[in-house]
């Protein structure tokens, strides 16, 4: 909200200039987003227009002579429709500069010479009406300055205020604050009630009392809705941010910005002087003054007559029954609605008022008498009217309960670890409008009914913390048994990003949330999570892989002249699951482009699959899965033939794969690309090494060449030769794949290296030669292969 | 066949004229070798008269001895000529690019989480995880966030039809680690957030840094210790200006947001806010059946990204996001 900072000086005495004001506000947990001057150095004086006529030369313009008081008489030339003899507007005379740097010269205008000009508000950044001259209130002396006649002088303080201090959305609240804080007496707002001249009472009834506890509504009759507010109410509002409507709109407005309490004013023919609080009835329909209409749920609390709704109770008054042009008689209403009935309707129609803005906040609920008197006795002044009596009112069952606070003074230290005293403490509390009976240890402290945030002591204490200000609260370092951490992640995230930055990854952060079309390319058999308020379609649904977020960062890349792309990241991914939902951590990374960037020293081969293959190996190695193995599998977004899952013992630890040229046409990617997925969660602590004792004998290698079918997988001749050897092979070594010449087609070469080497002995020739036969007949037997000759 | 003093005298003369090996090996032969010279002279020492034979022989093996000693020093300098001329040709040029991979790099999101977690390691704050996909209750409801409260319009929230939301905060894991332990609890929670509101300043998905500290005697004194020593600590300034200021949480009161003022090389920066904070409310602690007579604590907020940028001088949110290769090699 914007306050007037010449307003709230009619409310307290600050001692403080606009700017260490807002330094104590927002020190104070008032937070000041800004600070603007209403007007710098405003050049007008207050003219009257004296005469008018016709001008010789031009239909549109007219010769004014204007009375500047002291100042004497000076003549001018005037296009504004509204320029009339006896107005009051502000002047701008010759050699002074308007807020625009326009300078105003004594000109020759149509043969006729203009002696200065007379302003609208535009020209003097004083608001947006350029249609006419600013008519300034009856009240304005001619010659005086227009910064003294409208003052001007003054600062707008805009704040952002916590949803806690609705207490503070109107000027007198701000005041309080203010007062308090400056510890100045507070303000106390004295509002005379407006004697009935008429007889009229407003039939209400409440039928929702736990939503509305009380209302207070009154009839003023032959009002003259034609009269604007006056200059002063209407610059207030403008200050403040509110738009000028017409006179009884403004005063409703002038009053809420002003007490507080939102207002309502209803043309009396359209309430037919019934007024009944209470739910909608289901499907009941009502166009509001923004004209839209909405179809009433049954949990939207209504003002309405005796048939149907008129208002939005608390959000937003209905079109028909507002006050318009035609509008005789009207019905006040100042009435206290719960927050909680409130905002359901406001948000579910995604209404926001200022009204609705106070109710979410909580009104003061002792104030609806004064709102009425004060906007009565403003109407009265500014249209005219009788005034009826005020009906209030009141569910007393059901007003909000204001009982006393029990608090304890030693909470003061306990909380905030600094002691100011019972005295200070005291001094605090009173300062803030709150009536105190302080005895020793147990103390009542009675919050003001406009604190509707105050409700147990820790509130208290912060009142307390707030006042005395939190730069005095001294800083020290908490006090706590040591304690030997037991959440040691069993899988470093730390290593396994240390290993891919050493093998060229760049760690990468991508939206949780992906298109649908990847969801379809990379988990069509999972249904997807889709949220129901996305921020843009393309960010619609919660990814179940991390790689179409990183394959789309590739093309972002890929699109900026950068060739070879490694990224990785880290992250839960989202899956549902026999109707479960599975938020799990998962390590990915992808390969676009050469194995390494092209260099003097090397060939620099496009990636596939076994440069991956390596790279995820010794990945998942450095995270404690020694002895990983490598099965072909398949994966709708991956090449057919080029994917495989990795297996820890009898776990899938992880993926990797060449993707399929359809995922890359959906990804938008040209070229080839590689992915890799951990199953973070799936990798388990790593087992700790247990050693074995060194062999003292020598090893010794033997070399075999093996012909299998295609079809034989390395995995099964390597499995094959091992069990074969048993023990006494130490290592194993695939160290070529040959195909051609000497080698039928259809099949390939195997080059093994088999280390043996024996704990207790030196094998001898004979041994290792026994063994070698051995693998060779096994080989035979189990995978019809041969020993290359 | 000269006097033994000649063969020395010769001998001495080709070895240092021998250029390689191979000639320093003939001339070896020539002198000490089956049939050289010297030893020639040697084997005819027995035909010599008796009186000749003992000073003649004492004259050869000053000969012999000296002719191996030179040997040896000459074949210790050729070797190390001809190493020398090997190393020569193996010269290379020590300014060409080294060979394989480049270095990867971290993301500075990441470089600012883990700082945090290491400062805050060191005072003994434990690090524990929640779930981005939350359920009303833990991420409002148990934070003193009723359906109905005000404050839920600040968080823009991102829901699934079911009525689960992504979470708005980082603060739903203080319930988590709260409701299945007993206190003290001193933990930090690192993690992704969601809002749902995108322009230069917000962006949907971000990163916070919840803190929770729960014990017997915990002031507010000791939550502007810690975090002011923490601010010191991740700016590397020990003079860093630092304030704390009202401000409304529903789960912490009194609550606080921190101000910093940033010293640079172009000067000393505006008030910047960089967290907010509190003490736990009394009705959070009440929700994880903690009773707040006995046990109290404070909780902090972090904004992960917002802290990256100042220390790094990131001037756009959006960048984090983009992972433009540009932008990542800066923090490799």
């Amino acid at each position: 909200m914007k306050y007037s900072v010449e307003w709230l000086r009619d409310w307290v005495d600050v001692p403080w200039d606009s700017a260490a004001l807002a330094e104590r506000l927002t020190m104070a947990g008032l937070e000041v987003d800004a600070i603007e001057l209403v007007a710098e150095s405003c050049p007008a004086i207050v003219a009257r227009i004296a005469a008018v006529r016709a001008h010789p030369q031009a239909d549109s313009l007219r010769l004014c002579t204007v009375d500047l008081g002291p100042r004497g008489e000076l003549e001018v030339v005037c296009g504004a429709p509204n320029a009339r003899v006896g107005l009051l507007a502000p002047f701008v005379p010759v050699g002074s500069v308007l807020p625009d740097g326009r300078r105003i010269e004594a000109a020759d205008i149509r043969g006729v010479r203009s002696m200065g000009m007379l302003c609208s508000a535009a020209e003097l950044a004083l608001g947006d009406d350029a249609g006419g001259l600013l008519e300034l209130d009856d009240t304005a002396v001619p010659g005086a300055s227009l910064t003294d006649t409208m003052k001007l002088d003054d600062t707008v303080v805009e704040l952002g205020l916590t949803p806690n201090r609705g207490d503070c959305l109107s000027l007198l609240g701000l005041a309080r604050e203010v007062a308090a804080l400056a510890g100045r007496p507070p303000p106390a707002p004295s509002v005379p009630a407006v004697a009935a001249a008429d007889t009229m009472l407003p039939a209400v009834t409440l039928h929702v009392p736990e939503a509305c506890s009380r209302y207070a509504g009154r009839v003023i009759r032959q009002v003259d809705v034609s009269r604007p507010a006056p200059l002063w109410m209407r610059e207030r509002l403008r200050r403040c941010g509110v738009r000028s409507i017409s006179a009884v709109v403004d005063i409703t407005n002038y009053v809420m910005l002003e007490l507080g309490q939102p207002m309502h004013a209803f043309d009396l023919a359209a309430t037919q002087g019934d007024i009944h609080v209470r739910w909608a009835r289901d499907g009941e329909a009502l166009e509001l003054l923004d004209g839209t209409t909405l179809t009433l749920p049954a949990d939207a609390l209504v003002i309405a007559n005796a048939q149907v709704p008129l208002a939005l109770a608390g959000v937003m008054g209905g079109l028909a029954s507002g006050v318009g042009d035609a509008t005789r008689d009207i019905l006040l209403e100042s009435a206290c609605f719960e927050p909680i009935a409130l905002s359901r309707t406001a948000r579910r129609h995604g209404l926001h008022t200022d009204a609705s803005h106070r109710f979410e906040r909580g009104v003061d609920p002792d104030g609806q008498r004064r709102a009425i008197e004060r906007a009565t006795a403003l109407v009265l002044a500014c249209c005219g009217g009788v005034a009826g009596p005020v009906n209030d009112v009141i569910a007393t069952n059901h007003r909000p309960s204001r009982a006393a606070i029990g608090f304890r003074p030693r909470r003061v230290p306990e909380v905030l670890g600094i002691d100011p005293g019972p005295a200070v403490v005291q001094g605090c509390f009173e300062r803030l409008g709150m009536a105190v009976a302080a005895h020793g240890e147990d103390w009542q402290v009675q919050p003001p009914s406009w604190r509707t945030d105050l409700g147990r002591e820790i509130d208290l204490v912060e009142e307390v913390a707030r006042l005395v200000g939190y730069a005095a609260i001294p800083e020290t370092m908490p006090r706590g048994a040591l304690k030997i951490g037991v959440r040691a992640p069993a899988v470093s995230l730390g290593r396994a990003r240390d290993t891919l930055v050493a093998h060229g990854y760049f760690e990468a952060v991508t939206f949780s949330f992906i298109p649908e079309s990847a969801h379809q390319a990379f988990s069509p058999e999972t249904p997807t999570i889709a949220l129901s308020n996305p921020i843009a379609s393309d960010m619609s649904v919660m990814r179940p892989s991390l790689l179409p977020g990183l394959l789309a960062a590739a093309r972002f890349n890929r699109n900026r002249q950068q060739h070879d792309v490694r990224l990785f990241e880290h992250g839960l991914i989202f899956v549902r699951q026999d109707n479960e939902l599975i938020q799990k951590n998962q390590l990915a990374g992808v390969v676009v482009g050469r194995v390494v960037p092209p260099q003097w020293s090397m060939a620099a081969a496009e990636a596939d699959f076994f440069d991956l293959k390596q790279e995820l190996g010794l990945l998942l190695a450095a995270l404690g899965c020694r002895e990983l193995r490598f099965e072909a599998a398949t994966h709708p977004a991956f090449h057919p033939r080029q994917y495989a899952r990795v297996m820890h013992g009898d776990r899938c630890v992880a993926t990797l794969g060449s993707l399929h040229p359809k995922t890359l046409r959906i990804m938008d990617l040209q070229g080839n690309a590689l992915g890799f997925e951990i199953a973070w969660d799936a990798l388990g602590a790593p087992a700790v090494p247990a050693f074995q004792p060194l062999s003292r004998f020598p090893s010794v290698r033997r070399d075999l060449a093996l012909i299998v079918a295609e079809s034989v997988a390395a995995q099964a001749v390597l499995d094959c030769v091992s069990g074969a050897c048993g023990e006494a092979l130490r290592d194993l070594q695939l160290f070529d794949v040959y195909r051609g010449q000497g080698i039928d087609s259809g099949k390939k070469s195997l080059a093994l290296g088999l280390i043996f080497q024996s704990a207790s002995s030196t094998l001898t020739d004979t041994e290792i030669d026994v063994m070698v036969a051995g693998v060779v007949e096994a080989v035979g037997r189990d995978l019809n292969g041969v020993l290359r000759t | 066949m000269g006097s033994s003093e000649d063969l020395l005298q010769r001998g001495l003369e080709e070895i240092a004229q021998a250029g390689d090996l191979a000639e320093l090996d003939a001339v070896r032969l020539k002198y000490l070798g089956k049939k050289g010279a010297v030893t020639e002279a040697l084997k005819g020492l027995g035909k010599l008269p008796e009186d000749e034979r003992k000073l003649t022989a004492q004259g050869l093996n000053v000969a012999r001895d000296g002719l191996n000693a030179a040997l040896a020093s000459r074949r210790v300098a050729l070797e190390e000529e001809a190493l020398q001329e090997a190393l020569d040709i193996s010269a290379v040029d020590v300014t060409l690019p080294g060979r394989g991979q480049r270095k990867g790099g971290l993301h500075p999101v990441t470089l600012a989480m883990t700082r945090i977690e290491q400062i805050f390691a060191s005072a003994g704050f434990e690090v524990a995880e929640g779930p981005e996909i939350e359920d009303d209750y833990h991420n409002f409801e148990a934070l003193n966030i009723p359906s109905h409260h005000p404050a839920r319009a600040m968080h823009d929230t991102f829901y699934f039809p079911d009525g689960r939301l992504l979470r708005t905060h980082t603060s739903p894991v203080q319930i988590r680690v709260m409701q299945g332990a007993k206190p003290p609890f001193r933990i930090i929670a690192p993690g992704r957030v969601y809002r749902c509101d995108y322009d230069q300043t917000h962006s949907p998905m971000f990163h916070q840094v919840e803190g929770l500290l729960i014990d017997t005697h915990v002031t507010m004194a000791d939550l502007k210790g810690v975090l002011h020593e923490f601010l010191r600590q991740f700016f590397e300034q020990s003079g860093l200006q630092v304030r704390f200021r009202p401000s409304y949480f529903p789960f912490t009161e009194p609550s606080a947001e921190v101000d910093i003022k940033l010293a640079s090389a172009h000067g000393v920066s505006d008030w910047l806010e960089v967290l907010g904070c509190g003490m736990v409310h009394p009705n959070v602690l009440a929700n994880v059946g903690i009773d707040s007579e006995v046990y109290q604590g404070f909780a902090f907020g972090l904004g992960v990204e917002r802290l990256a940028m100042l220390r790094y001088g990131v001037n756009d949110l959006r960048l984090f996001y983009d992972n433009d290769l540009q932008f990542l090699r800066q923090f490799a």
